[in-house]
């Protein structure tokens, strides 16, 4: 049993207190964004109210606090990661920017004609995309590491495709459409043993497993503060010093130059290279409340109560006549996937959310996944701490009720 | 019957169903009225782009009429085309082009017309207008 008075931390969400279509909100889409602490919507609110200035510019005094707390978030990132150094931590967007922008600058200095990158074939669009077009651009090939029935990676077609050609290797660390959680450490060892270096997607992981980028020996993490109850607009890029110093800067402007005359520019140091313009600045600031508040409960704790709650659902879901998981790994993060014979995914989530039940259904940007189970997408209920085993109670009874509907 | 006189017959249709649940069941009823698109048109260039289910849609001229048969893989959307159907189809493509559509936001289906629901109900709007739009500037 977990430790974490439940009924308590979701006082600590205004947004669940609201009702919606007349019923209250079952939120189990935190795949797609998680909710918001009073603490984080505080931070935003105080940013604005009580310190609202540029950053990294300013000798005025507004400024020097404002950077102050911009930096303390990029120091609490250090921490919650375990980076050896905060010049590795990036802020940027979110993942998505993250993984562009490694794609972008590891791609310029590292990638050539006739070389390989490595993806997974469960990667959301977001970890497909930013390689492909490196590899176009380049004349590279990507290289898909297969995926099981089961919703597990082909371990051994993946030591297969590496080999002296590659030249990076690029995978999630938790899927999100499948809730798989990916052997990491079996992964960045047999790419390191031929030298090859390793990004993570750690989007669907940060919220729900203690990462330590040393242990792991990972050579670079991206994440979102969006999906681990921080605000929208700000993600992280860990990258180890030696490989980020090797990399040119990703866009041009503000913040990431040290001198700038029309014959030459010359660039700032880590992180600032990769840092130009203005940041989503009150958003960084509130990351830093986000981290405090999953801190506080302990990841330890938020993990042992949702593998509860995942195998709760896994259980009670499975009574839903005609209901198929797709994905069924081992290792399992909070992530239910289905689909049920003779339904259509976007019919059950229509008459869901009539009922106040916020699920995502679709490919969730991963449509080689869709293909590869030759389905048109899956319904997609994902945890986070404050759902409770009502809340599935209620899923279940929503989803049999669209059931006797649609079939 | 004229477009609007179909559009006021749906309204005072569904004003009879009170409840969501009603409203919807009766709109999975009116899909399997649908007169459906012949399995040989089921082409690729006949999918509506902008749906998370499939939507057929095919268009065929009669006399100076535009008459359409569609389906969809997801039984919800399948209603909804078939009440764009029951509306539009049939009528000659100038009054198809130049119809005002009121009807779906009177029976409380709006939210379908949002571009975040994906069910493109819009996007098959377009289609259809399009479609008779074409016919229309061939002269028919």
């Amino acid at each position: 049993m977990s430790s974490l008075d439940i009924q308590r931390i979701r006082e600590d969400f205004p947004i669940l207190k609201r009702e919606v279509n007349g019923k209250p909100l079952v939120y189990l889409d935190n795949g797609a964004t998680t909710q918001k602490p009073k603490v984080v919507i505080d931070a935003i609110m105080n940013y604005y109210t009580d310190m609202n200035s540029n950053v990294h510019r300013g000798v005025h005094y507004l400024s020097q606090i404002a950077t102050d707390a911009f930096e303390v978030t990029r120091r609490k990132v250090q921490d919650f990661i375990h980076a050896k150094h905060d010049y590795e931590v990036i802020i940027t967007k979110g993942t998505t920017e993250s993984i562009n922008l490694l794609a972008h600058c590891y791609g310029r200095a590292f990638i050539q004609e006739g070389d390989e990158v490595i993806i997974s074939a469960m990667e959301h669009h977001s970890n497909i995309v930013p390689w492909q077009m490196v590899c176009e651009e380049k004349g590279a090939k990507l290289q898909v590491i297969p995926m099981k029935e089961t919703g597990e990676l082909d371990m051994d077609a993946y030591k297969k495709l590496l080999g002296p050609k590659t030249k990076i290797v690029s995978v999630n660390y938790v899927s999100n459409a499948l809730g798989t959680i990916n052997p990491v450490k079996e992964i960045i060892a047999l790419a390191h043993a031929q030298g090859v270096p390793v990004m993570l997607d750690a989007a669907q992981a940060v919220q729900h497993i203690k990462i330590d980028v040393q242990a792991l020996d990972v050579d670079f993490l991206a994440f979102s503060g969006h999906k681990m109850y921080g605000p929208t607009g700000v993600g992280v890029l860990y990258g180890k010093e030696e490989w980020l110093n090797k990399m040119p800067p990703y866009q041009g402007g503000g913040d990431m130059i040290k001198d700038v005359t029309f014959e030459k520019t010359t660039y700032n140091e880590l992180p600032f290279k990769f840092e130009a313009g203005t940041p989503n600045i009150e958003a960084g600031i509130a990351l830093n409340a986000a981290i405090d508040y999953i801190e506080e409960l302990g990841l330890d704790n938020i993990k042992a109560y949702e593998d509860e709650l995942l195998a709760y659902a896994t259980e009670k879901l499975s009574t839903v006549e005609g209901i198929k998981f797709i994905g069924t790994a081992k290792e399992k993060s909070s992530v239910i996937s289905f689909v049920v014979e003779g339904t259509h995914p976007y019919d059950i989530g229509v008459i869901l959310d009539k009922l106040g039940i916020a699920v995502r259904t679709g490919h969730h940007c991963a449509q080689p996944i869709m293909e590869q189970f030759q389905i048109p997408g899956t319904v997609r209920a994902s945890l986070a701490v404050y759902n409770t085993k009502e809340e599935i109670d209620a899923l279940v009874a929503g989803v049999k009720r669209a059931t006797a509907m649609l079939v | 019957m004229t477009i609007n006189e179909i559009q006021d017959e749906l309204i005072d249709d569904f004003a009879f169903y009170q409840d969501w649940m009603e409203k919807y069941e009766y709109i999975i009823q009116l899909g399997k009225e649908l007169p459906l698109i012949d399995e040989a048109n089921k082409q690729d260039q006949y999918i509506i782009k902008g749906c998370q289910s499939k939507v057929w849609l095919f268009p065929e001229i009669k006399g100076d009429k535009l008459y359409f048969t569609a389906d969809s893989d997801a039984v919800i959307t399948k209603g909804l085309v078939s009440l764009m159907v029951k509306v539009l189809s049939g009528h000659t493509p100038k009054e198809i082009a130049e119809t005002e559509l009121y009807f779906i936001e009177q029976i409380g289906l709006k939210e379908h017309l949002s571009p975040t629901r994906a069910n493109g109900l819009l996007a098959m709007v377009k289609q259809m207008k399009l479609y008779a739009l074409a016919f229309q500037a061939k002269g028919v």
